[in-house]
């Protein structure tokens, strides 16, 4: 059976997902048997690819750059995945909702000119921090901040199966 | 006794039950979220819908309908469940509920609902309002980032404390729960301090002072206990 093409990718989070998936420990072996991880942040490629399974995005839609790359995704990938709550409810990076952008950027920078304002050096900080599929459409959501590793295993073992991936309610928890 | 039906299930309840009573003491579930024994039913959530089947598929909240004899009521279905979600998904979507770092995290009953109901994401775009959080209390605080508006504090200081602190401000989504004529909680001339709201909210938005993240854990069945023991004069 050929290796089932995963990517992972890395919006507004706090990497707090990345590091549950590492926690799969031994698991991680049985996963390097049935997939390939093609695109993530703990490989060094720099281009995404095309024609990939799933693709597990950690983190809210904060910035220009992550529209663009979301896009790509969605156009390159089987079936995405928003990874933990900032992917599937905006959570901790959407606190800054309700304030106006500007003055969450003079608040964190200061006086004078303040990078992500415009679009510059840096990308465009977005007036708001938004879940995965207020953007693009998503295929699956798997909650949690982290999404504790026996959740991620019960999901993607489905998902390496080629069968939908179900979660019991304990499974579904926010927070 | 009244006989009626409940999920297909016959069923025995005394004149002047609800049929969320009735339902409980058959062993049925049906979800709540406003209320809460020992506290007068509102029907303000609207989670406890119930379908009659014998009034044309009608939706009444269980928790404040009075059983009738030869009622034909449906507690459990794909249509309850998916109506069920979608009020979850609203409540979730009016405030800003960030679970992660809410101090009622992994003790809330709106949370545990979203979970039960198989809430795995909400399909309507977040408000993201900017609310207040109102700290001027010695003891307690409350975040209206996490309100439901259920009124549970309301009642419970009305009618078990008798202070009657607590009422609604505004309208529509604008409502907030104020505390006396909206002057912050800590200046309240009416608070007696004695936290039976905080136990009573199913959510993050009462707490006490010196809870983190998690730390909040609630004891609403004490206001039943508490009307158990002195029960009113009837009349
Ligand atoms: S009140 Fe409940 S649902 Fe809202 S943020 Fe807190 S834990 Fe989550
Ligand atoms: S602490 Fe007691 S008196 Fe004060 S608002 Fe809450 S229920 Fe009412
Ligand atoms: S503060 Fe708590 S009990 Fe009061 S209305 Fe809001 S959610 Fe309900
Ligand atoms: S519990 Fe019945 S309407 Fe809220």
């Amino acid at each position: 059976m050929p290796k089932v093409r995963v990517a992972t990718a890395w919006f507004s989070g706090c990497s707090g997902c990345h590091m549950s998936f590492l926690d799969l420990d031994e698991r991680l072996l049985e996963f390097a048997g049935k997939a390939e991880l093609v695109y993530s942040p703990i490989v060094d490629i720099k281009e995404f690819p095309d024609s990939v399974d799933v693709t597990l995005i950690e983190g809210a839609v904060g910035t220009s750059e992550h529209l663009h790359l979301l896009a790509e995704i969605r156009r390159k990938t089987r079936l995405l995945v928003a990874f933990g709550d900032c992917a599937v409810t905006g959570n901790v990076p959407s606190l800054r909702n309700p304030i106006p952008r500007g003055e969450v950027l003079h608040a964190v920078y200061g006086d004078g000119s303040i990078p992500g304002l415009e679009e510059g050096e840096v990308p465009q900080l977005l007036p708001q921090a938004l879940p995965l599929h207020a953007v693009v459409r998503v295929d699956h959501f798997l909650p949690g901040c982290p999404p504790p590793p026996d959740r991620i295993w019960k999901f993607l073992r489905q998902l390496l199966a080629g069968k939908e991936p179900e979660l019991a309610p304990q499974d579904l928890r926010f927070g | 006794m009244i006989a009626l039906r409940i999920d297909d299930i016959p069923v025995q309840a005394e004149p002047g039950q609800t049929i969320l009573d009735a339902a409980k003491a058959a062993g049925i579930r049906i979800p709540t979220l406003c209320h809460l024994p020992g506290l007068s039913p509102v029907g303000a959530c609207r989670l406890c819908l119930v379908e009659i089947r014998n009034w044309n598929g009608k939706l009444v909240p269980a928790c404040a309908t009075p059983v009738q004899e030869g009622l034909d009521v449906v507690a459990n279905s794909d249509r309850l469940r998916e109506l069920r979600r979608t009020i979850l998904e609203l409540l979730f979507a009016e405030r800003n509920h960030i679970c992660a770092f809410c101090v009622a995290n992994g003790h809330c009953e709106l949370q545990d609902l979203a979970a039960e109901l198989g809430m795995d994401h909400v399909r309507f775009p977040y408000r993201f309002p900017p609310l207040p959080l109102d700290a001027s209390h010695a003891k307690f605080g409350i975040d209206h980032n996490r309100c439901i508006l259920c009124g549970r504090c309301v009642r419970a200081c009305s009618e078990v404390e008798g202070a009657m602190t607590w009422g609604f401000a505004g309208r529509g989504i604008f409502t907030l729960v104020a505390a006396d004529l909206g002057d912050p909680w800590g200046d309240s001339k009416t608070c007696t301090g004695c936290g039976k709201c905080v136990q009573a909210c199913p959510t993050g938005a009462l707490f006490e002072k010196g809870r983190a993240t998690g730390e909040q854990e609630k004891r609403p069945a004490i206001v039943a206990a508490l009307t158990e023991r002195r029960p009113r004069a009837q009349g």
